[in-house]
């Protein structure tokens, strides 16, 4: 692309984004399998409409299908944001099915969770370029360094869209969100527990201050 | 000698290619068993590509992936740099492999230290 192109495409972005204000708008939560996505959709929607959106287990690739919630209204002390909340499944670049063996499954579940787990993931790549933010869940007890994590940013990035950081899972002893912060100091990023509620009130007025 | 095939791919090669000719060298070297080295890395939209492409290749009890490696893109966020950066320019030298081979024991900042086996 040459400058004046990118200059003109990114232009528009940044117009879009001025003109869609005040409509829903549709962000999705990503991240990798197993880092709390589905958790934290749950908590999000079961908070402001009383619902659930999909299940949650210890096995990873649990989430195997996008599911879209619509019209969720998030209201903070000052402010409040309608969007709509697409719950991803977990990205990867390997997946073995005699992960999910060790895990339990026999081998024909294995085997299809698996099949049907590389289907999840191509169906969240795709979701990506019809959305207009992202929050980005990483378990923070894990290594952020990832190219599942480098990927989203750098493609929110390419295409000027806000990325929130949720660091997960800081109920655990091991966790460390101050990694996650110095691993992409560019974002802005909340220390969370999505299963017991913590931070969950500050999460959620960054949300709307983010994505309007 | 037995050992495992690595190869390095100048910044040159990569800038001649397109990106579906990228993705698909990537993947025939890994799922031949390579490990493989880009001097300049991937830009956003090519590494969805790649992880879309990867999932359609993988084969339960004969290839379970890859591992892909590379170093965050520069901090430096000015809206000016934003607005003028070159698509992928933040994207740096990547290390790319059979996920049964290649395994990362630390990533950092600016090291990256990986352990390669044979099958
Ligand atoms: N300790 C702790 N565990 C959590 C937290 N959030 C989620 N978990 C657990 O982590 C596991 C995975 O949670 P999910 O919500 O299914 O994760 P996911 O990101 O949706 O996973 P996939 O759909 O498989 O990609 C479950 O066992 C959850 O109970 C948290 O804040 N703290
Ligand atoms: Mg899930």
């Amino acid at each position: 692309m040459g400058i004046i192109k990118r200059i003109r495409s990114n232009f528009s972005a940044a117009l879009n984004r001025i003109f869609k204000r005040g409509r829903t708008r549709r962000i999705g939560i990503y991240g990798p399998p197993n880092a709390g996505k589905t958790t934290l959709a749950n908590r999000i929607v079961r908070d402001f409409t009383g619902d659930v959106v999909g299940s949650v287990s210890n096995i990873p690739h649990e989430t195997r299908r996008a599911h879209r919630r619509e019209g969720v209204t998030i209201k903070s002390d000052n402010s409040a944001i309608t969007l709509d909340i697409v719950d991803t499944p977990g990205l990867a670049t390997k997946i073995d099915f005699q992960d999910f063996m060790k895990a339990g499954l026999s081998e024909d579940e294995s085997r299809r969770r698996a099949k049907e787990a590389t289907e999840g993931v191509i169906e969240a790549v795709r979701w990506l370029d019809d959305l207009e933010g992202v929050i980005l869940v990483m378990d923070a007890t894990e290594d952020p360094f990832t190219q599942v994590n480098v990927t989203v940013i750098g493609n929110m990035e390419a295409r000027n869209l806000p990325l929130l950081i949720a660091a997960n899972k800081i109920d655990l002893e091991n966790s460390a969100p101050s990694r996650i912060k110095s691993a992409f100091p560019q974002h802005p990023m909340v220390p969370i527990s999505a299963l017991n509620g913590d931070n969950i009130d500050i999460l959620y007025g960054k949300i709307a201050d983010h994505f309007r | 000698m037995k050992g495992i095939q690595l190869d390095m791919i100048s910044k040159e090669k990569l800038d001649r290619l397109t990106s579906v000719e990228k993705i698909r060298m990537i993947l025939d070297g890994v799922e031949n068993g390579k490990i493989i080295v880009l001097e300049s890395g991937l830009t956003p939209q090519e590494e969805t590509k790649l992880i879309e492409a990867t999932m359609t290749k993988i084969t339960p009890g004969e290839f379970s992936g890859i591992e892909i490696e590379s170093y965050p893109s520069g901090a430096s966020q000015s809206w000016l740099n934003k607005l003028l950066k070159k698509p992928g320019s933040g994207s740096r030298l990547t290390m790319i492999g059979p996920a049964d081979q290649l395994k990362m024991i630390k990533r950092d900042r600016d090291v990256i230290s990986a352990l390669v086996s044979a099958r």
